[in-house]
């Protein structure tokens, strides 16, 4: 199913103005047709990707894009990696593990050293809220945010609303629930603040501990009970729970957690039957998530998510480099 | 014999909501006589000028001459968490000398060794170098028996306790007051109780003890009901508060403005009108600087892992003329707050103007116009979360133990 486009084409601002932002750090504060923007020029790159084995485009050529992880990450840093060779840039990974931050480096000394190296366009994670922001105020080049702390992830909130879109027709009134460790969760944000901006509606669910205070504020309804929070809802999407957070000081054990906000097929039924399973990864199967749920051929849509996050990358790498690459009509 | 006299000013007395056209004669250091008095040989014009006590800046990290000129602070109490901590006598007594002549710094002692919290600093050996007060540091002490021990102690040695009103265990890791900024950003965040847990303990042992407890800063309405509650049962206790509390609410955090991350973290715009209230109402005892100037090695880091606190000498006294044109208090009120207080809470004869007084005094211009620029600050750094803010206040001269500075 392909969706229903809210907007024409042509109704986007012409140039730069369909997404007049020089960095991509967060879903606060973008406008719904930015973030309609970019999920409509991602689809020439889901059709792209599933077009055969010789999927490329050449218009990043040339281009260098450092991924600056310094926080581990697999599955994120393989999708940038990935959505920067398609547009045919030249990527370059540098971990934290291995870098000069290990050194005692401060993270303004590395932004500046990355900006030395003349990247155009530095895609960065980092472990603390803000770093993100701090390292762009730093360089010339474009930004992603790739994840800071528990502040925002956008490129998986716009991956996420692409794949609920492409299966659902639309996100408009759409009931969406996240259930999970939304207090520690950025991913849980920048979704908040993306299917608001779209127009779903959105219940956060959590144990009390691990709901963060003022939520609703930004227009998310609170619930501590799953099972309540799943009646008539279209998606259910799933959060990772940290290891480090299962031991004693925000929950209890891992079974206990699965018993009260686990999603198995009993719940499941509590919502729509075409209710979409999502899960950002990666899965603790038997924690968040039982193994049937996640692997259930109609529901379940984890796969997709995976890989709408690679053409959702590459329209962002396209988007915020036309400037330098002299696009046409880019200011 | 030196003297000199200041003329044609507006001199603010002890107990006098205004400044009254009034000459100070200063002699051997000392303010000698106030009134009609026949002028002293050396002339000090003060027209349209406020002649008021010296600010004595109640808790400051850092000894900043140059700041504290600008700010009209002729005293300062100095925390004890330097580097090394003032936990012994020697450190304390190098503190004590060490802005001589133009500046008396009053060396707040560690109450626990290395400020750790568990045993006991020489507290009595180190009144005997100069410290004139006792403090906690920026942390809590979580042990309440080694914490009531201290005060049983300082009660002994008439020294008063500064303690610092966050319950650890609660605040934990955070660097922000749980609500809707702190989870926009994703700041890890606790209650505003936090503060009036670790208050409600403190009342108990400062009942238990007898001891002057000093809650320095206290910053939300539930913490200030408990200070007002115990003040009305008679308990000997004050309580302070800095102009980071008084006039911005936790949505200055917003973009992850480091410069705002201040200890305790700032509150709800609630909570900071309670503030404001709690001024008016008298439960508040002392306005001071909280004066922590940090460099960017600090502040232009990820938000969670910089330093609180920020450069307020500089500011101190111009942002509390506010309270003064808002009408929250009066101008003779606010240099209670600013000078006559804290000289009570810590034993000194200064702070206000009247006969036999050390002769501090500053010549203010309250309504002089100006504009805070970090970059220009004459503070050890720069760090101000009111940065290019139009204010009105400068201190247009200053006299320590009668000299002009």
């Amino acid at each position: 199913m392909t969706w229903t486009q809210p907007f024409a084409a042509d109704s986007f601002p012409s140039g730069s103005g369909a997404f007049p932002h020089k960095h991509l750090l967060g879903i606060a504060g973008l406008q719904k047709w930015e973030i309609l923007y970019i999920l409509k020029e991602a689809e020439q790159w889901v059709a792209l990707n599933r077009s055969g084995p010789a999927k490329h485009d050449g218009r990043l050529s040339g281009l260098t894009i450092i991924n600056a992880f310094f926080e581990n990450s697999t599955r994120t840093l393989l999708s940038f990696e990935i959505a920067g060779k398609r547009l045919g840039a030249d990527v370059v990974n540098m971990h934290a593990a291995q870098s000069s931050v290990k050194k005692g480096e401060t993270l303004i000394d590395t932004a500046m050293t990355l900006n030395a190296m003349r990247a155009d366009a530095i895609v960065i994670r980092h472990g603390s809220s803000g770093a993100v922001q701090l390292i762009s105020s730093k360089v010339d080049c474009p930004v992603i945010n790739a994840g800071d702390g528990s502040h925002e992830h956008p490129t998986q909130a716009l991956l996420d609303s692409l794949t609920i879109m492409r299966r659902k027709g639309r996100l408009e009134g759409q009931t969406v629930v996240i259930c999970g460790d939304v207090l520690h969760s950025r991913v849980a944000r920048s979704n908040l603040f993306c299917l608001k901006t779209l127009g779903a509606e959105v219940r956060v669910v959590a144990p009390p501990a691990l709901m963060p205070s003022g939520i609703e504020a930004f227009g998310a309804q609170t619930f501590t009970n799953f099972d309540a929070a799943l009646d008539g809802a279209d998606v259910v999407m799933m959060l990772r729970l940290q290891n480090e957070r299962m031991q004693g000081d925000f929950i209890p054990s891992p079974r206990e957690y699965f018993h009260l906000y686990g999603l198995d097929e009993r719940r499941l039924a509590l919502a729509k039957p075409d209710a979409l399973v999502m899960h950002p990864g990666p899965m603790n199967r038997g924690v968040e998530i039982a193994s049937n749920v996640a692997d259930h051929v109609e529901r379940s849509a984890i796969t997709e998510q995976v890989e709408m996050g690679v053409a959702v990358r590459m329209a962002c790498l396209d988007i915020l480099t036309r400037k330098a690459r002299g696009q046409e009509g880019w200011s | 014999m030196t003297g000199i006299s200041i003329l044609n000013g507006h001199a603010i007395l002890p107990g006098v909501n205004k400044a009254k056209p009034l000459n100070v004669h200063i002699e051997n250091g000392k303010i000698a006589s106030v009134g009609k008095t026949t002028p002293i040989a050396n002339q000090l014009d003060a027209s349209d000028l406020i002649i008021a006590p010296g600010i004595i800046d109640l808790g400051v990290f850092k000894t900043d001459k140059p700041a504290f000129r600008f700010g009209g602070i002729t005293r300062a109490a100095l925390m004890p968490d330097q580097s090394p901590v003032h936990d012994d006598p020697a450190t304390v007594r190098f503190a004590a000398l060490k802005g001589k002549p133009d500046l008396w710094v009053h060396p707040l002692a560690a109450a626990t060794q290395g400020l750790n919290g568990l045993q006991m600093a020489e507290i009595a050996l180190m009144k005997d170098a100069g410290a004139v007060g006792v403090a906690t540091g920026r942390k809590w002490i979580a042990d309440s028996g080694i914490l009531l021990r201290i005060m049983r102690y300082c009660h002994a040695l008439d020294l008063p306790v500064f303690v610092h009103s966050e319950d650890a265990g609660l605040s934990g890791n955070a660097v922000a007051t749980a609500g809707e900024t702190a989870t926009l950003l994703g700041l890890s965040s606790a209650s505003p109780i936090t503060e009036a847990l670790a208050i409600a303990r403190d009342l108990l042992l400062a009942e238990e003890s007898g001891a002057h407890v000093h809650f320095r800063q206290v910053t939300t309405a539930r913490g200030l009901d408990l200070i007002r509650a115990a003040k009305a049962k008679g308990l000997r206790i004050t309580c302070g508060i800095t102009p980071g509390h008084l006039f911005l609410s936790d949505n200055a955090v917003s973009d992850f403005r480091t410069f705002a991350h201040l200890s305790p973290p700032l509150r709800s715009e609630s909570d900071r009108l309670a503030c404001v209230a709690a001024v008016a109402d008298g439960t508040i005892d002392v306005i001071a600087s909280g004066h922590d100037p940090r460099g960017p090695e600090d502040k232009r880091l990820p938000y969670s892992e910089s330093a609180p606190g920020m450069a307020g000498a500089e500011t101190l006294l111009a942002l509390s003329l506010n309270l003064v044109r808002d009408n929250v208090i009066s101008t003779g009120r606010l240099f209670e707050l600013l000078a006559s207080n804290p000289a009570k809470i810590l034993g000194l004869n200064a702070g206000q103007i009247a006969e036999g007084y050390e002769a501090d005094l500053i010549l203010v211009d309250p309504d002089a116009p100006w504009q805070v620029d970090g970059d220009r600050m004459a503070a050890l750094a720069g760090n101000t979360p009111f940065d290019r803010l139009p204010v009105q206040g400068r201190v247009r001269h200053m006299l320590k133990g009668g000299k002009v500075i």
